[in-house]
């Protein structure tokens, strides 16, 4: 037994790939001669194919899904944009909502002035916009941020955005007069206004 | 299929599971495969397999993306077998009888995923009974040959995968290998 020592290094270094080719015809040369170093020689690759003939086993079907339910919780935003890649159409919609809100909001902002529509014979005083007795105005009639005292007469409607309005005894408003205070209002007469304008405009049109 | 496999943990890093999942089909046959046969039954190996999945996505931003990343997760896969194998010595064996029935061992506990075809039927003992052997082989030499044989890695890839000197993968695949021969030798 003393050769197998020897022998049995240079097999494994054989079946690792891993042998001088010097070494590897000693080995040939000695297993023709040697029946004990070549039936362990056999012994070994047998050994190898055994255990490469294992049939191969695959993970169960449900077995990602097992892994990303038990995943920690995805970032929320990684999810938002996620959707977002694969609803276009929303995506689309969503940004048009939000630049309509953002000009919304900034116009109402903006807005915080005292202003009220241009006018002949109006009298204003501090922020009050003044239509004296006896004076007729033309027109409609838009105050912003301010009071209004009708004294005399308005042939057309009468708004007051964010402020009050005071109608005497003898003051007369033909048309509709309307009170706008809460952002939603705002938001409401914005939307009544612009489809008037559009609606004009198509009758313009025609 | 490194450089997809790059591109997705990228997607990763920001925080996407979908790409994730994608790694994870890539590799989970031979993750599950190696749990499989260091751990000897299919409940386990899939528990392992998973946990090995979960804590690569875990520790994510620690891979470095110029190696393999199919190393990595071989290491994490075996380290966790390894750690398994050593908490809970076997409190069954796979030849022991089910409780309870009449001439059922473990081994029909274990479903095969694909029909075997005729010919191959009759080597079933066979393969149980190598099955058995490896899963007898102590955990070092377990290891290597089930990386080298049933993985079918190179020596290389098994030494960075162990975090082991060349040489000493070499010395423990020799003992492994002269280990199941001496077990296999009769058949």
């Amino acid at each position: 037994m003393s050769c197998s020592e020897k022998y049995i290094a240079f097999m494994h270094d054989y079946l690792d790939e891993d042998i001088t080719e010097k070494k590897e015809q000693e080995l040939r040369e000695h297993l023709q001669t040697c029946a004990a170093c070549k039936q362990h020689f056999d012994e070994l690759k047998k050994t190898i194919a055994f255990v490469q003939s294992t049939s191969h086993v695959k993970a169960p079907v449900d077995f990602t899904a097992n892994v990303i339910a038990n995943l920690p919780k995805e970032k929320r935003k990684v999810e938002i944009s996620r959707w977002f890649k694969q609803h276009p159409l929303f995506s689309a919609a969503s940004l048009f909502l939000i630049l309509m809100a953002g000009s919304l909001f900034s116009s109402w902002s903006q807005n915080e002035q005292f202003s009220y529509s241009k006018q002949p014979n109006l009298e204003v005083e501090n922020d009050t916009v003044i239509v004296p007795e006896g004076e007729v105005v033309k027109g409609d009639l838009v105050v912003r941020n301010g009071k209004i005292q009708i004294e005399g007469e308005v042939q057309g409607d009468v708004t007051v955005i964010n402020g009050e309005k005071y109608l005497a005894g003898a003051g007369k408003v033909t048309g509709e007069i309307s009170e706008v205070d809460a952002l939603f209002e705002w938001i409401w007469y914005h939307i009544k206004t612009t489809t008037k304008d559009v609606l004009n405009l198509s009758e313009d049109d025609q | 299929m490194e450089t997809i496999v790059n591109s997705r943990i990228k997607q990763v890093l920001k925080g996407d599971q979908n790409a994730y999942g994608e790694i994870v089909e890539l590799y989970k046959d031979k993750i599950f495969q190696l749990c499989f046969r260091m751990l000897g039954n299919r409940h386990e190996a899939e528990d392992v397999a998973q946990e090995a999945f979960i804590r690569a996505y875990v520790n994510i931003q620690g891979f470095n993306q110029n190696k393999k990343f199919s190393s990595w997760i071989y290491r994490i896969a075996t380290n966790l077998c390894i750690d398994r194998i050593r908490k809970k010595k076997p409190d069954y064996f796979l030849d022991a009888e089910v409780p309870g029935t009449e001439g059922l061992n473990m081994y029909s506990q274990i479903s095969s995923d694909h029909p075997l075809p005729e010919e191959k039927l009759v080597s079933l003992e066979l393969q149980e009974t190598v099955q058995r052997e490896i899963a007898n082989l102590p955990e070092k030499y377990r290891t290597v040959i089930v990386l080298k044989y049933i993985e079918e890695l190179s020596l290389n890839e098994i030494s960075e995968i162990l975090d082991l000197p060349l040489g000493t993968v070499k010395t423990r695949m020799h003992r492994g290998r002269e280990f199941l021969r001496k077990q296999l030798e009769s058949i």
